[in-house]
């Protein structure tokens, strides 16, 4: 592990491990930026305990707007708060917002260029057996292309909470994405977070497997275990998919001349597509991507469904060995 | 007889729609596309806003005490870009920069480029949310200004209109003025046969708005009905001006079909004069 990143100890036994959904880590940042600045505020749908936006409603009932289930209305009224100085926070389940709202995001906050920020719940395959409508898994993507839009994944409840307190005094209209279920806190209290600064959590020199999100977890057992077959993996997590960080993620692909992408989201569009953008310009090595295959998810456990999608730690594990043995292709 | 605005300001006012109505048609011939219908339409209530009723200096646009004027349905935008040219809030000539490269007229408004319009709009059904936004953040910071929002009546087929009027009416945002440009027309055709709106006013009264109904050409009831809203302090209020889209020349009067399209630089010919001699009462025109 890369002690700079100042991660959690006994990391890699997860049982020892504190298990805390992101979404909560989310909802102490909101009410930490509450505390810091009565401009910040929160909207919710209906989902206040989903969205863990009860705590902010609790503590600050005067600047907590009810919206009802309109999540169109609720960017356009946090638009309008923004526009008179607030720092409006508008949370849902990432299928609706930024789904189903994703017009209002574009004109009312990036065209009108106000730091609105969204939160995204129940993000990825994580709310398992509520099914595919409900597992968002094309969010990263819809905001990833709308100019000024800044776009963080964080991969535990600790970053989670960092991100939103980091994105409240950002000034700038950002999507904040979260998971539903309870996933394991790698990192520690001191592990840096700064928005648009990649962390390399581990080095290795034969292949860069770079992740947002709570599969970094996944990605650095999987460097683990391929450590004990020879194969050292570096593992990045570059929880801002939007500015990328692509000095590190260049370095990156420098060094080891192979890229492994890793995210709970679809393969088109999301944080593989970006490294793609910036190695295709800049330093073109051999890809392999991890995350949904052009496909929705479907009813079942989170862990299950994840196996089943190919995100899991065996599936990081081949993609690692086989984008090794394109860059040997190569390479002859 | 009105308490709030007296014969010889509604005169002075209409001259000046008159006048704003020729700037409008010179602004579409040199664009050469942009929406013709809307903006003629809007072209009085308009100059009752920027003359008369709104709280506003055109050398401060972004004076924290200025009454917000929120343009939801934006393709209208020339009739605001010609009041607020004729306001002072830029000059008169940069009209003719409507839709043209680099322009702060942009074909649908764009807020970070001209100070004044407050949202960037045109995508429909979003702009009575911003309003309610910035209605319910005045509140809360005990500002006095208050928040107009026009609409038109096409607009209203979008759900997210409705989304916010039962917002508005939940939080009973008193500083809120909504107002519908009722003209009975959308691009494929008369709103009645595209998606009925009617029965109008009880929907609002239903959802918790003060809702009057207006001759939107007639300056005297709009300044009215501005004045009345403030006086209504349990509820948003719902201001329904019935207009005749294309008002000023009567061969686009209420014909859908110019809904989106500019005139010709012949027709703007005739249309320009038909405004200088206000449709044939005054003989002789002169320029």
């Amino acid at each position: 592990m890369n002690p700079e990143a100042k991660l959690a100890e006994n990391l890699l036994d997860k049982s020892k491990l504190e298990m805390v959904p992101t979404r909560m880590g989310f909802g102490k940042g909101l009410v930490e930026a509450g505390d810091k600045d009565k401009r910040v505020m929160a909207l919710c749908c209906d989902l206040t305990e989903s969205t863990q936006v009860h705590l902010f409603a609790q503590k600050y009932p005067d600047r907590y707007i009810e919206i009802g289930i309109a999540e169109q209305n609720m960017v356009c009224v946090a638009a309008g708060l923004a526009l008179q100085g607030k720092i409006p926070f508008v949370t849902s389940y990432a299928t609706f917002g930024p789904g189903r709202n994703n017009e209002q995001i574009r004109t009312a906050v990036c065209i009108s260029n106000l730091p609105v920020k969204i939160g995204g719940m129940h993000a990825g395959v994580s709310v398992g057996p509520d099914g595919m409508t409900h597992q968002a898994l094309e969010d990263i993507a819809l905001m990833r292309v709308l100019p000024r839009m800044i776009v963080i994944v964080p991969c535990d409840a600790l970053e989670s909470q960092k991100a939103t307190l980091a994105a409240a005094f950002n000034n700038q209209p950002t999507y904040l994405r979260f998971g539903r279920e309870k996933t394991p806190v790698f990192t520690a209290a001191d592990t840096p977070f700064e928005i648009g600064k990649a962390l390399i959590l581990r080095d290795g020199k034969d292949v860069a497997i770079v992740g947002c999100g709570t599969l970094l977890y996944n990605s650095l057992l999987a460097a683990e275990e391929l450590s004990k077959e020879g194969i050292e993996c570096m593992v990045i997590n570059s929880h801002t998919v939007k500015p990328l960080d692509e000095k590190v993620i260049i370095e990156a692909a420098q060094k080891t001349g192979a890229v492994v992408s890793v995210e709970e989201h679809q393969v088109a569009g999301g944080l593989g597509s970006a490294i793609a953008e910036c190695l295709a310009k800049n330093h073109p090595v051999p890809q392999e991507f991890i995350g949904a295959q052009d496909r929705f998810g479907e009813s079942g456990q989170p862990d299950e469904l994840i196996e089943a999608m190919g995100m899991g730690v065996n599936s990081i594990k081949e993609a690692v060995k086989k984008v090794i043995s394109r860059k040997a292709g190569i390479d002859k | 007889m009105s308490e709030y605005i007296h014969d010889e300001k509604i005169k002075e006012l209409e001259e000046k729609a008159n006048q704003i109505r020729q700037s409008i048609i010179e602004m579409l011939v040199a664009a050469g596309s942009g929406h013709t219908a809307g903006p003629m339409g809007m072209a009085d209530i308009f100059t009752a806003f920027y003359f008369h009723i709104l709280n506003h200096d055109p050398k401060n646009p972004e004076w924290p005490e200025r009454d917000r004027l929120i343009l939801s349905n934006g393709h209208i935008c020339p009739v605001r870009y010609a009041a607020m040219a004729h306001a002072g809030y830029f000059p008169i000539e940069e009209l003719k920069t409507l839709r043209k490269f680099g322009s702060r007229l942009q074909g649908h408004p764009e807020r970070e480029r001209l100070p004044g319009l407050e949202t960037s709009s045109g995508p429909l059904g979003s702009g009575l949310g911003e309003a309610c936004g910035i209605a319910y953040a005045a509140r809360m910071d005990s500002n006095k200004f208050r928040v107009y929002c026009t609409m038109g009546d096409g607009e209203l087929d979008s759900g997210n209109i409705w989304e916010s009027v039962m917002f508005a009416g939940k939080y009973k945002l008193n500083n809120l003025t909504g107002i519908i440009d009722r003209n009975n027309i959308q691009i494929d055709g008369m709103t009645e046969n595209v998606m009925p709106l009617e029965p109008l006013k009880e929907k609002f009264e239903a959802f918790n708005w003060h809702v009057l109904e207006v001759d939107g050409h007639n300056i005297e009831q709009f300044v009215d009905a501005c004045e009345e809203a403030k006086a209504i302090y349990e509820k948003p209020t719902m201001i329904i001006a019935h207009t005749i889209a294309g008002k000023g020349i009567p061969e686009i009067e209420f014909d859908y079909k110019w809904h989106g399209k500019s005139p010709k630089p012949e027709e703007a010919q005739k249309f320009l004069a038909e405004l200088r001699t206000l449709g044939g009462k005054i003989q002789s025109e002169h320029q």
